[in-house]
Protein backbone atom coordinates (compact mmCIF):
# COMPACT_ATOMS: atom_id res chain seq x y z
CA UNK A 1 0.00 0.00 0.00
CA UNK A 2 1.12 3.47 -1.16
CA UNK A 3 2.34 5.82 2.03
CA UNK A 4 -0.60 7.85 3.74
CA UNK A 5 -0.42 11.38 3.11
CA UNK A 6 -2.85 12.23 6.06
CA UNK A 7 -3.45 10.11 9.21
CA UNK A 8 -5.65 10.50 11.66
CA UNK A 9 -5.43 8.62 15.09
CA UNK A 10 -8.00 8.49 18.04
CA UNK A 11 -9.81 11.62 16.88
CA UNK A 12 -12.52 12.93 19.42
CA UNK A 13 -14.23 16.13 18.91
CA UNK A 14 -17.02 17.24 21.20
CA UNK A 15 -19.47 19.85 21.58
CA UNK A 16 -19.86 20.33 24.84
CA UNK A 17 -21.43 16.99 26.33
CA UNK A 18 -21.85 15.44 23.28
CA UNK A 19 -19.22 13.58 21.00
CA UNK A 20 -19.57 14.86 17.66
CA UNK A 21 -16.80 12.75 16.13
CA UNK A 22 -15.03 9.41 17.56
CA UNK A 23 -12.34 8.34 14.49
CA UNK A 24 -9.83 5.90 15.74
CA UNK A 25 -7.84 5.62 12.62
CA UNK A 26 -8.10 7.45 9.01
CA UNK A 27 -5.27 7.03 6.52
CA UNK A 28 -5.57 9.10 3.51
CA UNK A 29 -3.43 7.82 0.20
CA UNK A 30 -1.90 10.40 -2.11
CA UNK A 31 -3.92 10.67 -5.17
CA UNK A 32 -6.92 8.79 -3.81
CA UNK A 33 -10.52 10.37 -3.71
CA UNK A 34 -12.37 9.50 -0.39
CA UNK A 35 -15.62 9.98 -0.68
CA UNK A 36 -17.40 10.43 2.39
CA UNK A 37 -20.66 9.21 2.87
CA UNK A 38 -23.45 9.84 5.74
CA UNK A 39 -26.70 11.59 6.92
CA UNK A 40 -26.69 15.30 7.88
CA UNK A 41 -25.78 15.39 11.15
CA UNK A 42 -23.09 12.62 10.38
CA UNK A 43 -20.05 14.75 11.21
CA UNK A 44 -18.99 15.34 7.73
CA UNK A 45 -18.41 18.66 7.49
CA UNK A 46 -16.17 18.06 11.30
CA UNK A 47 -14.52 15.34 9.98
CA UNK A 48 -13.23 18.05 6.62
CA UNK A 49 -12.79 20.49 9.16
CA UNK A 50 -10.46 17.78 11.04
CA UNK A 51 -8.58 17.08 8.23
CA UNK A 52 -7.96 20.44 6.98
CA UNK A 53 -6.66 21.43 10.31
CA UNK A 54 -9.76 24.29 11.04
CA UNK A 55 -11.20 22.17 14.02
CA UNK A 56 -9.79 22.39 17.75
CA UNK A 57 -9.64 18.41 18.37
CA UNK A 58 -10.56 16.96 22.00
CA UNK A 59 -8.12 14.70 21.43
CA UNK A 60 -6.19 12.74 19.01
CA UNK A 61 -3.46 13.70 16.41
CA UNK A 62 -3.19 14.27 12.53
CA UNK A 63 -0.01 13.84 10.73
CA UNK A 64 0.95 15.20 7.43
CA UNK A 65 3.33 13.35 5.46
CA UNK A 66 4.84 11.81 8.82
CA UNK A 67 4.83 15.15 10.47
CA UNK A 68 2.65 15.80 13.47
CA UNK A 69 0.42 18.90 13.50
CA UNK A 70 1.08 20.81 16.33
CA UNK A 71 -0.11 24.68 16.17
CA UNK A 72 3.19 25.64 15.46
CA UNK A 73 3.07 24.36 12.20
CA UNK A 74 -0.61 24.29 11.57
CA UNK A 75 -0.59 27.74 9.55
CA UNK A 76 1.70 26.20 6.67
CA UNK A 77 0.19 22.70 7.10
CA UNK A 78 -3.22 24.24 6.32
CA UNK A 79 -1.87 26.11 3.56
CA UNK A 80 -0.81 23.30 1.46
CA UNK A 81 -4.27 22.02 1.36
CA UNK A 82 -7.75 23.78 0.11
CA UNK A 83 -11.28 23.91 1.33
CA UNK A 84 -14.36 23.95 -0.70
CA UNK A 85 -17.67 24.48 0.97
CA UNK A 86 -21.05 23.82 0.47
CA UNK A 87 -21.66 27.51 -0.24
CA UNK A 88 -19.18 29.16 -2.35
CA UNK A 89 -18.71 31.80 -0.19
CA UNK A 90 -16.61 34.48 -2.82
CA UNK A 91 -15.84 37.89 -1.17
CA UNK A 92 -17.28 41.13 -3.04
CA UNK A 93 -15.03 41.43 -5.89
CA UNK A 94 -14.23 40.04 -9.47
CA UNK A 95 -14.26 36.55 -10.25
CA UNK A 96 -10.39 36.64 -10.96
CA UNK A 97 -9.51 38.49 -7.73
CA UNK A 98 -11.86 35.80 -6.08
CA UNK A 99 -10.00 33.12 -7.62
CA UNK A 100 -6.90 34.87 -6.76
CA UNK A 101 -7.67 35.00 -3.04
CA UNK A 102 -5.97 32.05 -1.69
CA UNK A 103 -2.72 32.73 -3.92
CA UNK A 104 -2.89 36.51 -2.32
CA UNK A 105 -2.67 34.63 0.90
CA UNK A 106 0.61 33.34 0.30
CA UNK A 107 1.92 36.40 -0.83
CA UNK A 108 2.74 35.45 -4.58
CA UNK A 109 3.62 37.80 -6.80
CA UNK A 110 1.16 39.17 -9.36
CA UNK A 111 2.63 37.51 -12.54
CA UNK A 112 3.11 34.08 -10.90
CA UNK A 113 -0.56 34.30 -9.41
CA UNK A 114 -1.82 35.30 -12.99
CA UNK A 115 0.00 32.46 -14.37
CA UNK A 116 -1.49 29.93 -12.04
CA UNK A 117 -5.11 31.36 -11.63
CA UNK A 118 -6.10 31.80 -15.90
CA UNK A 119 -5.39 28.30 -16.85
CA UNK A 120 -7.96 26.96 -13.73
CA UNK A 121 -10.60 29.30 -15.45
CA UNK A 122 -10.10 28.22 -18.74
CA UNK A 123 -10.75 24.97 -17.31
CA UNK A 124 -13.49 25.43 -15.02
CA UNK A 125 -15.05 27.47 -18.24
CA UNK A 126 -15.18 30.82 -16.33
CA UNK A 127 -12.66 32.30 -18.17
CA UNK A 128 -15.44 34.75 -19.80
CA UNK A 129 -16.46 35.63 -16.45
CA UNK A 130 -13.28 36.92 -14.97
CA UNK A 131 -13.99 40.26 -14.54
CA UNK A 132 -17.84 40.18 -13.39
CA UNK A 133 -18.39 40.64 -9.67
CA UNK A 134 -19.07 37.86 -7.56
CA UNK A 135 -22.12 38.97 -6.37
CA UNK A 136 -24.08 39.02 -9.93
CA UNK A 137 -22.89 35.08 -10.51
CA UNK A 138 -25.14 31.96 -10.41
CA UNK A 139 -24.92 29.41 -7.86
CA UNK A 140 -23.27 27.02 -10.60
CA UNK A 141 -21.02 29.66 -11.83
CA UNK A 142 -19.85 30.75 -7.95
CA UNK A 143 -18.99 27.12 -7.12
CA UNK A 144 -16.67 26.63 -10.32
CA UNK A 145 -15.33 29.75 -8.93
CA UNK A 146 -14.74 28.59 -5.39
CA UNK A 147 -13.55 25.28 -7.00
CA UNK A 148 -10.63 27.62 -9.19
CA UNK A 149 -9.71 29.29 -6.47
CA UNK A 150 -8.72 25.99 -4.61
CA UNK A 151 -7.14 24.27 -7.41
CA UNK A 152 -5.01 27.23 -8.03
CA UNK A 153 -3.56 26.42 -4.63
CA UNK A 154 -2.05 23.24 -6.52
CA UNK A 155 -3.36 21.96 -3.02
CA UNK A 156 -1.86 18.32 -1.99
CA UNK A 157 -5.16 17.70 -0.53
CA UNK A 158 -8.42 18.79 -1.66
CA UNK A 159 -11.57 19.45 0.62
CA UNK A 160 -14.93 19.06 -0.70
CA UNK A 161 -17.50 19.61 1.72
CA UNK A 162 -20.82 18.94 -0.20
CA UNK A 163 -20.04 21.54 -3.02
CA UNK A 164 -22.74 20.64 -4.89
CA UNK A 165 -25.26 19.83 -3.01
CA UNK A 166 -27.03 23.47 -3.14
CA UNK A 167 -26.99 23.28 -6.80
CA UNK A 168 -30.17 22.28 -9.48
CA UNK A 169 -29.43 18.75 -10.76
CA UNK A 170 -28.54 19.76 -14.38
CA UNK A 171 -25.61 21.90 -12.46
CA UNK A 172 -24.70 19.85 -10.65
CA UNK A 173 -24.14 16.90 -12.68
CA UNK A 174 -21.77 18.99 -15.18
CA UNK A 175 -19.96 19.88 -12.65
CA UNK A 176 -19.60 16.92 -11.02
CA UNK A 177 -18.42 15.53 -14.47
CA UNK A 178 -16.03 18.37 -14.89
CA UNK A 179 -14.58 17.82 -10.60
CA UNK A 180 -14.48 14.12 -11.88
CA UNK A 181 -12.03 14.90 -14.60
CA UNK A 182 -9.80 16.94 -12.99
CA UNK A 183 -9.08 15.00 -10.47
CA UNK A 184 -8.65 11.99 -12.39
CA UNK A 185 -6.44 13.85 -14.66
CA UNK A 186 -4.36 15.92 -12.04
CA UNK A 187 -4.34 13.30 -9.31
CA UNK A 188 -5.12 15.51 -6.34
CA UNK A 189 -5.44 13.73 -3.36
CA UNK A 190 -9.03 15.09 -2.39
CA UNK A 191 -11.99 14.27 0.28
CA UNK A 192 -14.88 14.77 -0.87
CA UNK A 193 -18.23 14.63 1.61
CA UNK A 194 -21.19 14.53 0.34
CA UNK A 195 -24.68 12.92 1.37
CA UNK A 196 -25.46 11.75 -2.19
CA UNK A 197 -25.01 8.08 -2.88
CA UNK A 198 -24.53 8.61 -6.32
CA UNK A 199 -21.88 11.65 -5.80
CA UNK A 200 -20.26 9.19 -3.44
CA UNK A 201 -19.77 6.04 -5.98
CA UNK A 202 -18.42 8.46 -8.61
CA UNK A 203 -15.97 9.94 -7.26
CA UNK A 204 -15.21 8.28 -4.32
CA UNK A 205 -12.03 5.29 -5.14
CA UNK A 206 -12.56 4.72 -1.62
CA UNK A 207 -16.20 5.11 0.43
CA UNK A 208 -15.96 5.89 3.97
CA UNK A 209 -19.52 5.59 5.53
CA UNK A 210 -20.28 8.11 8.34
CA UNK A 211 -22.69 8.03 11.16
CA UNK A 212 -23.26 9.01 14.60
CA UNK A 213 -19.38 10.85 14.11
CA UNK A 214 -18.04 7.23 13.76
CA UNK A 215 -17.02 5.63 10.39
CA UNK A 216 -18.86 2.70 10.10
CA UNK A 217 -17.26 1.16 6.47
CA UNK A 218 -14.74 2.25 4.75
CA UNK A 219 -13.43 0.25 1.39
CA UNK A 220 -13.77 0.31 -2.34
CA UNK A 221 -16.62 2.18 -3.69
CA UNK A 222 -18.79 -1.34 -5.32
CA UNK A 223 -17.80 -2.99 -2.12
CA UNK A 224 -19.35 -0.33 0.54
CA UNK A 225 -22.11 0.21 -2.00
CA UNK A 226 -22.95 -3.90 -2.12
CA UNK A 227 -21.19 -5.43 0.85
CA UNK A 228 -22.78 -2.85 3.13
CA UNK A 229 -21.38 -4.39 7.42
CA UNK A 230 -24.77 -3.62 9.02
CA UNK A 231 -27.87 -2.41 8.55
CA UNK A 232 -26.67 0.97 9.39
CA UNK A 233 -25.04 0.99 6.37
CA UNK A 234 -26.58 -0.69 4.30
CA UNK A 235 -29.39 2.36 5.08
CA UNK A 236 -27.17 4.91 4.25
CA UNK A 237 -25.55 3.53 1.11
CA UNK A 238 -28.98 2.62 -0.01
CA UNK A 239 -29.21 -1.38 0.21
CA UNK A 240 -32.99 -0.33 1.55
CA UNK A 241 -34.25 -4.08 1.52
CA UNK A 242 -33.68 -5.75 4.26
CA UNK A 243 -34.84 -9.38 4.71
CA UNK A 244 -34.15 -11.51 8.04
CA UNK A 245 -33.34 -14.89 8.16
CA UNK A 246 -31.23 -17.38 10.14
CA UNK A 247 -27.96 -19.69 8.41
CA UNK A 248 -28.96 -23.03 6.90
CA UNK A 249 -25.65 -23.95 5.75
CA UNK A 250 -22.84 -22.98 4.21
CA UNK A 251 -20.82 -23.60 1.10
CA UNK A 252 -17.80 -21.33 1.04
CA UNK A 253 -18.71 -18.00 0.93
CA UNK A 254 -22.47 -18.65 0.03
CA UNK A 255 -25.23 -19.53 2.93
CA UNK A 256 -28.36 -20.46 2.56
CA UNK A 257 -30.67 -18.97 4.66
CA UNK A 258 -33.73 -19.64 5.73
CA UNK A 259 -36.74 -16.92 5.51
CA UNK A 260 -40.53 -16.95 6.08
CA UNK A 261 -42.00 -17.84 2.78
CA UNK A 262 -38.63 -19.48 1.16
CA UNK A 263 -35.15 -19.73 1.38
CA UNK A 264 -32.53 -17.11 0.19
CA UNK A 265 -28.80 -18.20 -1.36
CA UNK A 266 -26.56 -15.35 -0.06
CA UNK A 267 -23.11 -13.59 -0.37
CA UNK A 268 -21.64 -14.40 3.31
CA UNK A 269 -19.68 -15.93 5.63
CA UNK A 270 -21.69 -16.99 8.79
CA UNK A 271 -21.86 -20.51 10.45
CA UNK A 272 -25.42 -21.99 10.78
CA UNK A 273 -27.75 -21.16 13.15
CA UNK A 274 -26.85 -17.22 12.90
CA UNK A 275 -29.70 -15.03 12.71
CA UNK A 276 -28.72 -12.51 9.88
CA UNK A 277 -30.15 -9.85 7.62
CA UNK A 278 -30.42 -9.99 3.62
CA UNK A 279 -29.25 -7.08 1.89
CA UNK A 280 -30.65 -6.38 -1.55
CA UNK A 281 -30.74 -3.09 -3.71
CA UNK A 282 -34.08 -2.20 -5.09
CA UNK A 283 -32.39 -2.16 -8.90
CA UNK A 284 -31.59 -5.90 -7.81
CA UNK A 285 -35.02 -6.89 -7.71
CA UNK A 286 -36.73 -8.56 -10.66
CA UNK A 287 -40.37 -8.86 -10.67
CA UNK A 288 -42.58 -11.20 -12.98
CA UNK A 289 -46.05 -12.81 -13.49
CA UNK A 290 -44.88 -16.41 -12.92
CA UNK A 291 -46.70 -17.19 -10.24
CA UNK A 292 -46.14 -21.21 -10.39
CA UNK A 293 -45.38 -22.85 -7.17
CA UNK A 294 -46.92 -20.07 -5.73
CA UNK A 295 -44.36 -17.42 -6.59
CA UNK A 296 -41.79 -18.47 -3.94
CA UNK A 297 -38.71 -20.46 -4.19
CA UNK A 298 -35.60 -20.37 -3.73
CA UNK A 299 -34.18 -16.26 -4.01
CA UNK A 300 -38.18 -16.09 -4.96
CA UNK A 301 -40.86 -14.67 -3.10
CA UNK A 302 -44.49 -14.24 -3.44
CA UNK A 303 -44.85 -10.15 -3.21
CA UNK A 304 -47.98 -7.85 -3.50
CA UNK A 305 -47.35 -4.39 -4.52
CA UNK A 306 -47.96 -1.98 -2.05
CA UNK A 307 -47.58 1.36 -3.43
CA UNK A 308 -46.25 2.63 -6.26
CA UNK A 309 -44.17 5.76 -6.45
CA UNK A 310 -43.13 6.81 -9.84
CA UNK A 311 -40.04 9.18 -10.66
CA UNK A 312 -38.31 10.05 -14.08
CA UNK A 313 -36.45 6.98 -14.98
CA UNK A 314 -37.76 4.24 -12.60
CA UNK A 315 -40.62 3.15 -10.77
CA UNK A 316 -40.19 3.09 -7.34
CA UNK A 317 -42.79 0.09 -5.87
CA UNK A 318 -42.95 -1.19 -2.33
CA UNK A 319 -43.74 -4.39 -2.01
CA UNK A 320 -45.45 -7.12 1.14
CA UNK A 321 -44.25 -10.32 1.42
CA UNK A 322 -43.56 -13.16 4.04
CA UNK A 323 -40.36 -12.43 4.85
CA UNK A 324 -41.30 -8.52 5.14
CA UNK A 325 -41.53 -5.18 3.21
CA UNK A 326 -38.72 -4.86 -0.02
CA UNK A 327 -38.44 -2.03 -1.92
CA UNK A 328 -37.54 -2.08 -5.56
CA UNK A 329 -36.67 0.14 -8.37
CA UNK A 330 -38.53 -0.97 -11.55
CA UNK A 331 -37.41 0.87 -14.97
CA UNK A 332 -40.34 3.04 -16.68
CA UNK A 333 -40.09 0.37 -19.55
CA UNK A 334 -40.62 -2.85 -17.79
CA UNK A 335 -43.04 -0.85 -15.64
CA UNK A 336 -45.19 -0.47 -18.76
CA UNK A 337 -44.42 -4.28 -20.11
CA UNK A 338 -45.67 -6.29 -16.59
CA UNK A 339 -48.62 -3.38 -16.33
CA UNK A 340 -48.04 -2.76 -12.49
CA UNK A 341 -51.09 -2.07 -10.45
CA UNK A 342 -51.32 -1.35 -6.87
CA UNK A 343 -52.62 -4.80 -5.06
CA UNK A 344 -51.21 -6.86 -7.41
CA UNK A 345 -49.43 -10.53 -7.02
CA UNK A 346 -46.00 -10.97 -7.94
CA UNK A 347 -42.92 -13.18 -8.00
CA UNK A 348 -39.72 -11.21 -7.08
CA UNK A 349 -36.68 -12.71 -7.84
CA UNK A 350 -33.01 -11.86 -7.37
CA UNK A 351 -29.67 -13.57 -8.32
CA UNK A 352 -27.43 -14.75 -4.92
CA UNK A 353 -24.54 -12.50 -5.71
CA UNK A 354 -26.82 -9.00 -5.00
CA UNK A 355 -27.50 -10.76 -1.95
CA UNK A 356 -25.43 -10.27 0.58
CA UNK A 357 -25.74 -11.42 4.69
CA UNK A 358 -24.84 -9.02 7.33
CA UNK A 359 -25.28 -9.24 10.85
CA UNK A 360 -28.25 -7.93 12.67
CA UNK A 361 -27.45 -4.56 14.18
CA UNK A 362 -27.57 -4.25 18.05
CA UNK A 363 -30.79 -2.26 18.89
CA UNK B 1 -32.90 87.82 6.68
CA UNK B 2 -30.38 90.24 7.30
CA UNK B 3 -28.91 88.58 10.48
CA UNK B 4 -28.14 85.89 7.99
CA UNK B 5 -26.61 87.40 5.39
CA UNK B 6 -24.45 89.40 7.41
CA UNK B 7 -23.34 86.29 9.03
CA UNK B 8 -22.34 85.16 6.14
CA UNK B 9 -20.25 87.82 5.39
CA UNK B 10 -18.62 87.74 8.22
CA UNK B 11 -17.48 84.29 8.26
CA UNK B 12 -16.34 85.01 4.84
CA UNK B 13 -14.34 87.64 5.97
CA UNK B 14 -13.15 85.50 9.01
CA UNK B 15 -12.14 82.74 7.26
CA UNK B 16 -10.26 84.09 4.48
CA UNK B 17 -9.77 87.66 6.60
CA UNK B 18 -7.18 84.70 8.22
CA UNK B 19 -8.60 85.41 11.65
CA UNK B 20 -6.55 84.37 14.36
CA UNK B 21 -8.45 83.05 17.16
CA UNK B 22 -10.86 81.67 14.38
CA UNK B 23 -8.14 79.57 13.03
CA UNK B 24 -7.00 78.36 16.21
CA UNK B 25 -10.59 77.39 17.12
CA UNK B 26 -10.34 75.68 13.90
CA UNK B 27 -7.71 73.94 14.60
CA UNK B 28 -8.16 72.88 18.39
CA UNK B 29 -11.53 71.23 16.99
CA UNK B 30 -10.03 69.11 14.37
CA UNK B 31 -6.78 67.91 16.27
CA UNK B 32 -9.20 66.44 19.26
CA UNK B 33 -12.07 65.18 17.44
CA UNK B 34 -9.71 64.02 14.72
CA UNK B 35 -7.88 62.29 17.76
CA UNK B 36 -11.21 61.10 19.33
CA UNK B 37 -12.06 59.67 16.62
CA UNK B 38 -9.27 57.69 15.25
CA UNK B 39 -9.11 56.78 19.66
CA UNK B 40 -12.93 55.26 19.22
CA UNK B 41 -12.01 53.38 16.21
CA UNK B 42 -8.83 51.51 18.27
CA UNK B 43 -11.09 50.65 20.59
CA UNK B 44 -14.78 50.52 19.31
CA UNK B 45 -13.19 48.50 16.41
CA UNK B 46 -11.82 45.45 17.73
CA UNK B 47 -14.24 45.10 20.61
CA UNK B 48 -17.24 44.93 17.55
CA UNK B 49 -15.72 42.33 15.83
CA UNK B 50 -15.05 40.32 19.37
CA UNK B 51 -18.64 41.00 20.19
CA UNK B 52 -19.68 39.87 16.39
CA UNK B 53 -17.19 36.60 16.54
CA UNK B 54 -16.78 35.34 20.32
CA UNK B 55 -19.51 33.42 22.13
CA UNK B 56 -19.02 33.96 26.44
CA UNK B 57 -21.04 34.30 29.46
CA UNK B 58 -22.00 38.34 29.64
CA UNK B 59 -21.95 38.33 25.63
CA UNK B 60 -25.70 39.29 25.60
CA UNK B 61 -25.25 42.13 28.10
CA UNK B 62 -21.95 43.47 26.87
CA UNK B 63 -23.90 44.01 23.74
CA UNK B 64 -26.76 45.61 25.45
CA UNK B 65 -24.69 48.00 26.92
CA UNK B 66 -23.15 48.58 24.16
CA UNK B 67 -26.11 49.49 22.24
CA UNK B 68 -26.89 51.69 25.37
CA UNK B 69 -23.87 53.36 24.87
CA UNK B 70 -24.34 54.02 21.65
CA UNK B 71 -27.62 56.71 22.61
CA UNK B 72 -25.69 58.08 25.83
CA UNK B 73 -26.24 61.99 25.99
CA UNK B 74 -23.17 63.98 25.68
CA UNK B 75 -24.33 65.78 28.97
CA UNK B 76 -24.19 62.55 31.11
CA UNK B 77 -20.51 61.52 29.65
CA UNK B 78 -19.81 65.54 30.51
CA UNK B 79 -20.78 65.17 34.26
CA UNK B 80 -19.37 61.54 34.66
CA UNK B 81 -15.95 62.37 33.04
CA UNK B 82 -15.78 65.85 35.44
CA UNK B 83 -16.62 63.53 38.74
CA UNK B 84 -13.52 61.39 37.58
CA UNK B 85 -11.27 64.14 36.14
CA UNK B 86 -12.41 66.77 39.20
CA UNK B 87 -9.17 67.78 41.43
CA UNK B 88 -10.51 65.25 44.02
CA UNK B 89 -12.16 63.12 42.03
CA UNK B 90 -10.41 58.91 41.36
CA UNK B 91 -8.36 60.85 38.56
CA UNK B 92 -7.78 64.08 40.00
CA UNK B 93 -4.18 63.51 40.43
CA UNK B 94 -3.77 63.46 36.27
CA UNK B 95 -4.82 67.21 36.33
CA UNK B 96 -6.35 67.24 33.31
CA UNK B 97 -9.38 68.38 33.63
CA UNK B 98 -10.58 71.56 31.69
CA UNK B 99 -7.83 70.78 29.20
CA UNK B 100 -7.96 69.92 25.74
CA UNK B 101 -7.18 65.66 26.68
CA UNK B 102 -10.29 65.87 28.76
CA UNK B 103 -12.31 66.69 26.08
CA UNK B 104 -10.78 63.58 24.29
CA UNK B 105 -11.47 61.34 26.64
CA UNK B 106 -15.39 62.76 26.99
CA UNK B 107 -15.78 62.27 22.96
CA UNK B 108 -13.62 58.73 22.98
CA UNK B 109 -16.29 57.67 25.78
CA UNK B 110 -19.53 59.20 23.37
CA UNK B 111 -18.07 57.60 20.36
CA UNK B 112 -16.80 54.40 20.57
CA UNK B 113 -19.48 52.29 21.59
CA UNK B 114 -21.28 53.93 18.12
CA UNK B 115 -17.99 52.76 16.73
CA UNK B 116 -18.41 49.35 18.72
CA UNK B 117 -22.26 48.95 17.90
CA UNK B 118 -22.11 49.44 13.79
CA UNK B 119 -18.95 47.17 14.10
CA UNK B 120 -20.61 44.43 15.34
CA UNK B 121 -23.98 44.89 13.15
CA UNK B 122 -21.67 45.60 10.11
CA UNK B 123 -19.90 41.62 10.92
CA UNK B 124 -22.75 40.09 11.78
CA UNK B 125 -24.21 40.88 8.02
CA UNK B 126 -21.35 38.46 7.29
CA UNK B 127 -21.92 34.99 6.59
CA UNK B 128 -20.39 33.14 9.53
CA UNK B 129 -18.58 30.40 7.18
CA UNK B 130 -16.73 32.94 5.51
CA UNK B 131 -14.04 33.00 8.00
CA UNK B 132 -14.01 28.98 8.01
CA UNK B 133 -14.15 29.64 4.33
CA UNK B 134 -10.50 32.01 4.35
CA UNK B 135 -9.02 29.77 6.86
CA UNK B 136 -9.68 26.77 4.66
CA UNK B 137 -7.29 28.61 2.03
CA UNK B 138 -5.11 29.25 3.94
CA UNK B 139 -5.47 32.63 5.49
CA UNK B 140 -3.61 33.19 9.09
CA UNK B 141 -6.03 34.73 11.94
CA UNK B 142 -4.77 38.53 11.21
CA UNK B 143 -5.51 37.97 7.49
CA UNK B 144 -8.80 36.47 7.89
CA UNK B 145 -9.73 39.75 10.16
CA UNK B 146 -8.37 41.40 7.35
CA UNK B 147 -10.33 40.30 4.55
CA UNK B 148 -13.59 39.77 6.87
CA UNK B 149 -12.58 43.84 7.77
CA UNK B 150 -12.93 44.74 3.75
CA UNK B 151 -15.66 42.38 2.92
CA UNK B 152 -17.97 44.86 5.76
CA UNK B 153 -16.37 47.60 4.22
CA UNK B 154 -19.09 50.18 3.91
CA UNK B 155 -21.19 49.27 6.97
CA UNK B 156 -17.77 49.81 8.62
CA UNK B 157 -17.39 53.21 7.39
CA UNK B 158 -20.59 53.98 8.30
CA UNK B 159 -19.31 53.20 11.38
CA UNK B 160 -16.14 56.06 11.26
CA UNK B 161 -18.69 58.46 9.93
CA UNK B 162 -21.01 58.02 12.75
CA UNK B 163 -18.41 57.73 15.46
CA UNK B 164 -16.76 61.24 13.65
CA UNK B 165 -20.24 62.86 13.53
CA UNK B 166 -20.89 62.08 17.20
CA UNK B 167 -17.86 63.67 18.01
CA UNK B 168 -17.90 66.98 16.26
CA UNK B 169 -21.28 68.12 16.67
CA UNK B 170 -21.36 67.06 20.58
CA UNK B 171 -20.85 70.00 22.81
CA UNK B 172 -22.34 69.59 26.16
CA UNK B 173 -19.38 67.15 26.97
CA UNK B 174 -16.58 69.48 25.76
CA UNK B 175 -18.07 72.40 27.57
CA UNK B 176 -18.52 70.64 30.97
CA UNK B 177 -15.04 69.03 31.07
CA UNK B 178 -12.71 71.78 28.37
CA UNK B 179 -14.71 74.65 30.53
CA UNK B 180 -14.53 76.49 27.09
CA UNK B 181 -11.63 78.42 27.83
CA UNK B 182 -10.17 81.41 25.06
CA UNK B 183 -7.55 79.71 23.75
CA UNK B 184 -6.88 76.85 25.30
CA UNK B 185 -9.94 74.53 25.41
CA UNK B 186 -12.25 76.48 22.94
CA UNK B 187 -13.86 74.39 20.06
CA UNK B 188 -16.32 74.83 17.85
CA UNK B 189 -19.03 73.72 19.43
CA UNK B 190 -17.91 75.44 22.35
CA UNK B 191 -17.82 78.97 20.77
CA UNK B 192 -20.96 78.65 18.91
CA UNK B 193 -23.00 78.30 22.50
CA UNK B 194 -20.84 81.24 23.70
CA UNK B 195 -21.10 84.04 20.65
CA UNK B 196 -25.19 82.80 20.49
CA UNK B 197 -25.25 83.80 24.36
CA UNK B 198 -24.09 86.92 23.72
CA UNK B 199 -26.18 87.47 21.15
CA UNK B 200 -22.92 87.34 18.51
CA UNK B 201 -24.76 86.02 15.96
CA UNK B 202 -22.72 87.02 12.64
CA UNK B 203 -19.62 85.07 14.51
CA UNK B 204 -21.94 82.22 15.37
CA UNK B 205 -22.86 81.68 12.18
CA UNK B 206 -19.85 81.62 10.85
CA UNK B 207 -18.32 79.28 13.40
CA UNK B 208 -21.36 77.38 12.62
CA UNK B 209 -20.68 77.45 8.95
CA UNK B 210 -16.75 76.39 9.64
CA UNK B 211 -17.86 73.54 11.37
CA UNK B 212 -20.32 72.25 9.06
CA UNK B 213 -17.92 72.54 6.10
CA UNK B 214 -15.46 71.13 7.73
CA UNK B 215 -18.13 68.17 8.75
CA UNK B 216 -18.96 68.13 5.36
CA UNK B 217 -15.84 67.89 3.90
CA UNK B 218 -14.75 64.72 5.91
CA UNK B 219 -17.44 63.07 5.31
CA UNK B 220 -17.20 63.60 1.67
CA UNK B 221 -13.95 62.09 1.44
CA UNK B 222 -15.61 58.82 3.45
CA UNK B 223 -18.58 58.23 1.41
CA UNK B 224 -16.29 58.95 -1.61
CA UNK B 225 -14.18 55.79 -0.14
CA UNK B 226 -17.50 54.07 0.57
CA UNK B 227 -19.23 54.68 -2.53
CA UNK B 228 -16.66 54.03 -4.67
CA UNK B 229 -18.02 50.96 -5.85
CA UNK B 230 -21.77 50.84 -6.52
CA UNK B 231 -23.98 48.35 -6.12
CA UNK B 232 -26.20 47.93 -8.86
CA UNK B 233 -29.76 47.04 -8.13
CA UNK B 234 -31.21 45.38 -10.88
CA UNK B 235 -34.27 47.57 -12.30
CA UNK B 236 -37.97 45.26 -12.00
CA UNK B 237 -39.10 45.48 -15.58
Amino acid sequence: MAEALLTLSEIIVRHGQTTVLDIRRLEIFAGETLAVIGPNGAGKSTLLRVIGLLQPLSAGAIDFRGERANGANTLAMRRRMASVLQEPLLLNASVYENAALGLKIRRLERAEIRRRVVPWLDRLGIAHLADRRARTLSGGESQRTSLARALALDPEVLLLDEPFSALDPSTRETLLVDLCDILRQTGITAVFATHDRDEAFMLGMRVGVLSGGKLLQLGGGAEVFTRPVDEKVAEIVGAETGIRGVVESRRGRVVLVRIDGGAAEAIGDFSPGTPVVLCLRPEDIRLSRDLGTGGAGINRLAVTVVKIIPSTAHYRLLLASRAGALSALVPRAAFEVLDVREGDAFSAAFDTTALHAITIAKQ
Amino acid sequence: MDLIWNGIATALALVFGGDAEVWAITWLSLKVSGLATILSLIIGMPLGILLAMSRFPGRALAVALVNTGMGLPPVVVGLFVSIFLWRSGPLGFLDIIYTPTAIVIAQVVIAFPIVAGLTLTSFQTLNPNLALQLAGIGASKAQTLWFLSKEARLPLLAAVMAGFGGIISEVGASMMVGGNIRGQTRVLTTATVLETARGNFDLAIALSLILLALSFAINFVLTHIQQRQLTRWPKPS
